[in-house]
């Protein structure tokens, strides 16, 4: 327990650090911190709960236009700011701009943790493969009809409001750093406080064996429900933050980008390993380092290379990374392992 | 007249969904895998019928050569990756062929290019009611095909060994194996039949309609749709659907407007799948 508080302790100061010790990096280290609130929020249905869902990004769309439509549209006509296309005719002052960005956020947080609620207990009722295409069908539905709404952009997109003139040029960067880091400490802290709880083993519960635990005597949908509220609220907040990290919102390709956001997260939680508190996160750091790194030696053929990785994750590596340390060493994960157990099972293999 | 004209269209162009949708009932039955590239097959068998227009042979024989190169690119992708995932978790397999249908979607954008094509056939079109109905013959000759390809090949899975084989495999696959039955064989020739069928499916819409590279995943979830609809192995049940999804979608493109196209398609996947939910939880039963 020491051990882990000094982990702690050093990751907060490290995450802290980071953007002064390495500025050029500022927008990646935020992107990482978005995706691996992305991840980890994901885990909870699809790791803890088994039920896989390609939908997260739903909420990660919804929060990003909500965001972004809140900041402009308290102090702009928004019909008229997606209309010019970007062109500075409005121009935010910086408070206008960080209270917008404030009340966006929580409005980006709120909403998409109420849509969960509502459409939750119609959808979750699906188990397995249902469910999946269910959300893959909400997903790529919601992404066509918003590039067929006219007042947040249609098809030419949303620009959102560029960051203030407030001194210097690196604020820009830091506060996005800053903002983006505060949510996924947010995000940790909840996950692991509701991983130490009763609520953890439930949904672990309803993995196993949903009927069996519906007879134990619990409410399942209503914990289903309450599972998938947290990470849309954490999702919510992640697109709000991204909308304005990106500066710009596509229906297709920003928001609801289903081919490229919404199959990461699922990517990642499974490439650290499922149903672990620190496997997205691992995950995450190390897809977005493997992908930002070979990313510009596979330029024009990343999406291929997106496409083999999945396949050779899923099929070779499903149990990810946590999943491999933990047979390798599974002492350091309180597990009691009789030594001549454990010999007898190697010599089998 | 509109709505004639939507009603013909829509038929139409749902006994082709019902084509797609009858492959992936197949290999659903058989092998229990939702294939996620089912649409990127099809648009794959859209290309080769281009090449061909393209090269000056008329894309109508494309039917005949496309079922041909897609089974065999079937049976590949079933060596590669599918085997490896056939008795595996379910969530694994979907993952595993959106990973395959992601490739799919990038190589033929690299090897085709991003642009929307059609391969004309010339076959010049029918008027009905005094010229208010306007029907391309090469929708009417799509879907002659498609019912054609459709009877040949119930005969063949009712009559044949490997139908048979394929049949006994779906039923019971452990029981298929203790009686001699290489259930290895039989799944790798589903999924062939099943990219054959895509490839069939593939030409004609590339006569008929447009191909486009990211045009996959629609066809992927309206034949899982029709398919859930209509349940597995429920043959007039997948053409009845899919004539029904046909029409609707012409309906929605006239109502709703082009760019809602699509969108509707997906909305209506959910809400079916919602509506299922509801009427099967009232027997405390769920989908599986």
């Amino acid at each position: 327990m020491k051990n882990n508080l000094i982990l702690y302790i050093g990751i907060l100061i490290f995450g802290i650090a980071a953007p002064f010790v390495f500025p050029a990096f500022k927008v990646q280290l935020s992107i990482l911190c978005v995706l691996i609130v992305l991840a980890t929020t994901w885990n909870i249905q699809g790791g803890e709960m088994g039920y896989n869902s390609f939908g997260n990004i739903l909420f990660y769309g919804l929060g990003m236009y909500l965001c972004a439509s809140v900041q402009v549209g308290m102090f702009f006509p928004l019909a008229e700011w997606t209309e010019s296309g970007g062109e500075k005719t409005f121009v935010h002052t910086p408070a206008q701009f960080f209270q917008g960005m404030a009340v966006g956020l929580i409005v980006a947080a709120v909403v998409p943790t109420i849509v969960a609620g509502l459409i939750g207990y119609s959808i979750l009722g699906l188990r397995g493969h249902y469910f999946a295409i269910c959300t893959l069908g909400l997903g790529v539905a919601a992404g066509e009809i918003s590039g067929g709404i006219e007042i947040i952009g249609a098809g030419q997109g949303f620009t959102t409001p560029p960051f203030p003139d407030v001194g210097s040029l690196d604020s820009r960067g830091e506060f996005f750093y800053f903002l983006s880091f505060f949510v996924l400490v947010l995000t940790f802290v909840t996950v692991r406080a509701i991983y130490t709880t009763r609520f953890k083993l439930i949904l672990n519960a309803i993995r196993d064996n949903e009927d069996k635990a519906e007879a134990m005597g619990i409410e399942t949908m209503k914990y289903k429900i309450i599972g998938w509220m947290i990470s849309a609220f954490f999702c919510g907040l992640a697109g709000g933050i991204m909308g304005g990290l990106v500066g710009y919102i596509d229906s297709t390709d920003v928001a609801f980008d289903g081919r490229e956001m919404g199959v990461f997260m699922v990517l990642m939680a499974i490439l650290g390993g499922k149903g672990t508190l620190w496997g997205p996160i691992i995950g995450a750091t190390v897809f977005h380092i493997f992908k930002e790194g070979f990313w510009t030696f596979f330029l024009g053929w990343q999406y291929v290379a997106l496409g083999v990785l999945i396949v050779v994750i899923v099929i070779y590596f499903p149990e990810g990374i946590m999943g491999w340390l933990r047979e390798k060493y599974p002492e350091r994960f309180g597990e009691v392992v009789d030594e001549k157990d454990r010999k007898a099972q190697v010599e089998l293999k | 007249m509109i709505s004639v004209q939507a009603c013909l269209d829509g038929i139409l162009l749902g006994i082709l969904f019902a084509l797609i949708a009858y492959g992936m009932a197949l290999q659903w039955g058989v092998m229990n895998i939702i294939n996620i590239a089912q649409g990127d097959l099809v648009i794959l068998g859209g290309y080769i019928a281009y090449f061909m227009y393209l090269y000056g042979i008329h894309p109508a024989w494309g039917v005949i050569v496309a079922p041909v190169i897609m089974y065999f690119v079937g049976i590949a992708i079933y060596k590669l990756v599918i085997n490896k995932v056939v008795d595996r978790d379910l969530f694994i397999s979907i993952l595993a062929t959106f990973g395959i249908s992601i490739l799919f979607m990038q190589l033929m954008n690299f090897a085709f290019g991003a642009d929307v094509v059609l391969a004309n056939s010339d076959y010049g079109t029918t008027m009905l009611f005094n010229n208010n109905v306007v029907l391309p013959n090469s929708k009417i000759f799509s879907a002659f095909i498609s019912i054609l390809f459709a009877i040949c090949l119930v005969i063949y899975m009712k009559k044949s060994k490997l139908g048979r084989a394929i049949r006994a495999t779906a039923q019971n696959a452990r029981a298929a194996k203790i009686l001699g039955v290489d259930t290895e064989k039989v799944y790798a020739a589903t999924f062939g039949i099943n990219a054959a069928l895509c490839g069939v499916a593939g030409a004609l819409i590339s006569i008929t309609f447009t191909i486009h590279p990211y045009m996959g995943l629609p066809y992927t979830i309206r034949s899982f749709m029709i398919v859930i609809v209509a349940g597995l192995g429920n043959l007039p049940g997948v053409a009845m659907s899919g004539m029904g999804l046909g029409v609707f979608e012409e309906f929605a493109d006239y109502i709703l407007g082009t760019e809602f196209r699509i969108g509707s398609v997906f909305l209506l996947l959910v809400l079916i799948l919602i509506y299922r939910r509801f009427k099967l939880s009232r027997k405390r039963e769920y989908l599986k």
